[in-house]
């Protein structure tokens, strides 16, 4: 027994084998490695399929808000009719009442017929009498001369011209009839209802509930610009600082490291419990002003600042110890060593770290729902830079989330709208990491 | 044998520079180095050999207190360069460094340019008045550490990008420019080829005319062809000290035998 197996061991190694034909082993272990390479790149295709998926919904949804639907009509308002519409009761009925005249007499002139009356007008362009007294009341001089009017279509209107609102499956309401439709079709093809880029929507402040068509991100624009202004200042420097006292003077004890550990808890925290704590501590206790960009600030610089510390600690730490051994060999101190020669290393993680983070402070939007941002309507700019910061104001995805829980769906495509935006920003600061990385980067 | 008197009709005596004494290292509980005396000469090039892990890198670090930058490491006894404790509570590493350089094992250029290495240190401790002064000091660095000819057309490259003998010439080069007057290498030629380290050695040579040298090398033959003393480290004991020449060839102690001949690794 002991010999057959000892045979059958020694003839083992003495088989011939050729490189030519693959044993089973070789087989399987390229099966398994032509596996995972399939795995691999079936997940990455599956991840592009989302990304292109949300891309695309996200432009779809969100390009109409970036236009909008005007009516552009020359009208004459004579002194007599100013004179008779003001003399009436219903004052603004008047006024709708001559611009359909003059609405006609266009459309005459233009050759096309129609029929439409005064409610068809208020329902396409909500109430023009209101809004042309309130401009002749207010340019008297203007009667008896030719005056160009834009004014803004309804939300269906606009709709309807972006095909977000079909003729299928439309109910007549109070708010837009199939035959209002017509109408729409009529004067578009005569020029009078036009699209344009909507530059309201990117520099404008928010409007009421029932004015979508108004409604801006301007204003929280620079509401989160100060914010990030604030965020910046505060959370740069003391991250930083933190980060350079922990891993390279600190001493290593049990302090240190329970120090460290927080650090990583914190990173972790639900953003909207930093959110309470800037409730109770800033606006209850230090009473500064509510939905302030300095308040959110305040919370943000306290989301970001583990973010910041963490990656700067591991930039830190990746900077080779031959590189202060060689600046103390030469008596350096350990300041001098951190400053001169480790810190400037470690910059392109520092960076990219920071602005990570600030991205992520820049979409934040449950903390901000606690101090009151949300739902804050900024109908105005602040006046100044120290108003930036004081005055109430709302934050891009703060106003996004506002637009989004309101009901008419004409805010729903604004909230879209505003997606694209909060995107550019952020696309924006990652290019800026990437340039700013590859400017410091020692590439020797 | 025969040739051990020969060598030590060379040796000529100088002044102490360094002197140990009791010195001992502890890293948190391990002993690393145990009661080592030892006297180190003025221009004089001073060789620690022994098996690795036997403690001579922290021997080494303890001349100019490196060690203190590790928070675990804590040194006893008493070490005096020119009859001064180096370890006294009035003395600042930061200055003890400036007089004692130090080359490490693996050439560590800054990533900067040649010339910006070399004038860090004399920059830090105030040595040049003027860019002139800095210029001259640099030139000076530079032809001490034997690489003027080799960088000269290209002070303002990268040090980074220089071969690793040139490297780590530089770096020598850097570590005498802010004058020492003891200069500690660490292994210093382990991460270069022969040629590189012949030239080095040429180096470590020239150099003992105005410093007193102490390396730390795992090659005997680079021991035997540089140094005038040489100190042998076992387990963190300091066993055999003396004429290099008759370390190698009359050595006293059985270990230092045993290694020498090749039986302890
Ligand atoms: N930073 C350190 N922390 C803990 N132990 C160390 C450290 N450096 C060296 N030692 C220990 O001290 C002893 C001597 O090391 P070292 O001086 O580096 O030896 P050598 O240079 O002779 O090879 C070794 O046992 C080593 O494990
Ligand atoms: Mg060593």
């Amino acid at each position: 027994m002991t010999d057959a197996s000892m045979q059958g061991g020694a003839a083992a190694p003495s088989r011939k084998s050729s490189i030519h034909t693959i044993d089973a082993r070789t087989k399987k272990r390229n099966a398994a490695e032509a596996r995972f390479k399939a795995y691999g790149l079936a997940a990455i295709l599956v991840g592009l399929f989302f990304l292109v998926v949300l891309a695309v919904s996200i432009v779809r949804n969100g390009l109409p808000a970036f236009t909008e639907t005007t009516v552009d009509l020359e009208f004459v308002l004579t002194e007599e009719q100013y004179q008779e519409a003001e003399g009436t009761l219903f004052k603004t009925a008047a006024y709708t009442d001559f611009f359909i005249a003059g609405l006609r007499e266009q459309l005459v002139e233009d050759g096309v017929e129609v029929a439409f009356d005064e409610d068809a007008i208020e329902r396409i362009l909500g109430k023009v009498g209101g809004n042309l007294r309130e401009f002749y009341r207010a340019n008297e001089d203007k009667l008896g001369e030719p005056v160009s009017f834009t004014m803004s279509a309804s939300s269906r209107v606009d709709g309807y011209m972006n095909g977000r609102v079909t003729r299928d499956g439309l109910e007549d309401s109070r708010f837009l009839m199939a035959t209002d439709l017509d109408l729409v079709d009529v004067l578009r093809d005569a020029g009078i209802i036009t699209q344009s880029f909507n530059w309201n929507f990117i520099t404008g402040a928010d409007s009421g509930v029932d004015n979508p068509g108004g409604a801006g991100i301007g204003a929280s624009v620079v509401g989160s610009f100060f914010m990030m202004i604030v965020v910046l200042v505060l959370s740069l420097p003391i991250g930083v600082a933190a980060s350079i006292y922990l891993e390279e003077f600190a001493p290593q004890n049990r302090f240190t490291d329970l120090i460290e550990v927080n650090i990583s808890n914190l990173a972790a925290v639900p953003s909207i419990v930093f959110g309470i704590l800037g409730l109770a501590v800033f606006i209850q206790f230090m009473h500064l002003p509510q939905s302030a960009p300095l308040v959110g600030g305040l919370v943000l610089t306290l989301m970001t600042l583990p973010t910041i510390i963490i990656s700067t600690r591991a930039s830190l730490k990746s900077v080779p110890p031959s590189i202060r051994d060689a600046a103390l060999g030469v008596g350096a101190s350990k300041m001098q060593a951190v400053f001169h020669h480790v810190l400037p290393l470690a910059m392109p993680g520092i960076l990219t770290g920071t602005i990570i983070g600030l991205a992520q402070a820049l979409g934040e939007t449950a903390p901000l729902l606690l101090i009151g941002m949300v739902g804050f309507v900024a109908r105005g700019y602040p006046d100044g830079f120290v108003g930036g910061f004081t005055e109430a104001n709302s934050a891009m995805p703060a106003q996004i989330y506002t637009w989004a829980a309101r009901a008419d769906v004409s805010f729903y495509e604004k909230a879209w709208g505003g997606i694209i935006i909060l995107l550019l920003f952020l696309l924006t600061m990652n290019i800026i990491a990437i340039i700013l990385r590859r400017r410091f980067e020692r590439r020797w | 044998m025969y040739d051990a008197p020969n060598t030590e009709l060379h040796v000529t005596q100088n002044d102490i520079k360094i002197a140990a004494r009791k010195v001992q290292v502890y890293y948190g509980d391990t002993h690393a180095i145990k009661d080592v005396d030892v006297d180190i000469e003025d221009k004089t090039v001073t060789a620690f050999i022994g098996p690795s892990g036997c403690g001579k890198s922290t021997f080494l670090r303890c001349i100019n207190r490196m060690n203190d930058t590790i928070d675990i490491c804590r040194v006893e006894g008493d070490i005096q360069i020119d009859g001064e404790d180096i370890y006294d509570k009035r003395v600042d590493p930061v200055q003890l460094r400036a007089k004692v350089g130090m080359v490490f094992q693996k050439p560590n250029p800054f990533p900067k340019s040649i010339y910006d290495n070399i004038a860090y240190g004399p920059k830090i401790h105030g040595l040049a008045k003027n860019k002139a002064d800095l210029d001259e000091i640099v030139e000076k660095a530079l032809r001490r550490g034997a690489i003027w000819d080799e960088v000269k057309d290209r002070l303002h490259a990268p040090g980074t990008g220089l071969s690793g003998g040139q490297q780590q010439r530089l770096c020598i080069a850097r570590a005498v420019a802010t004058e020492p007057e003891v200069l500690l290498m660490d292994e210093p030629c382990s991460a270069l080829d022969p040629i590189a380290t012949a030239q080095v050695e040429e180096l470590i040579d020239e150099l003992k005319q105005n410093y007193s040298v102490v390396i730390v090398t795992h090659s005997m033959q680079q021991a035997a062809r540089v140094s005038q003393k040489t100190a042998f480290f076992h387990l963190g004991h300091l066993v055999e000290y003396g004429e290099t020449g008759k370390i190698f060839t009359n050595p006293e102690d059985t270990r230092t035998e045993s290694y020498i001949t090749g039986r302890i690794g």
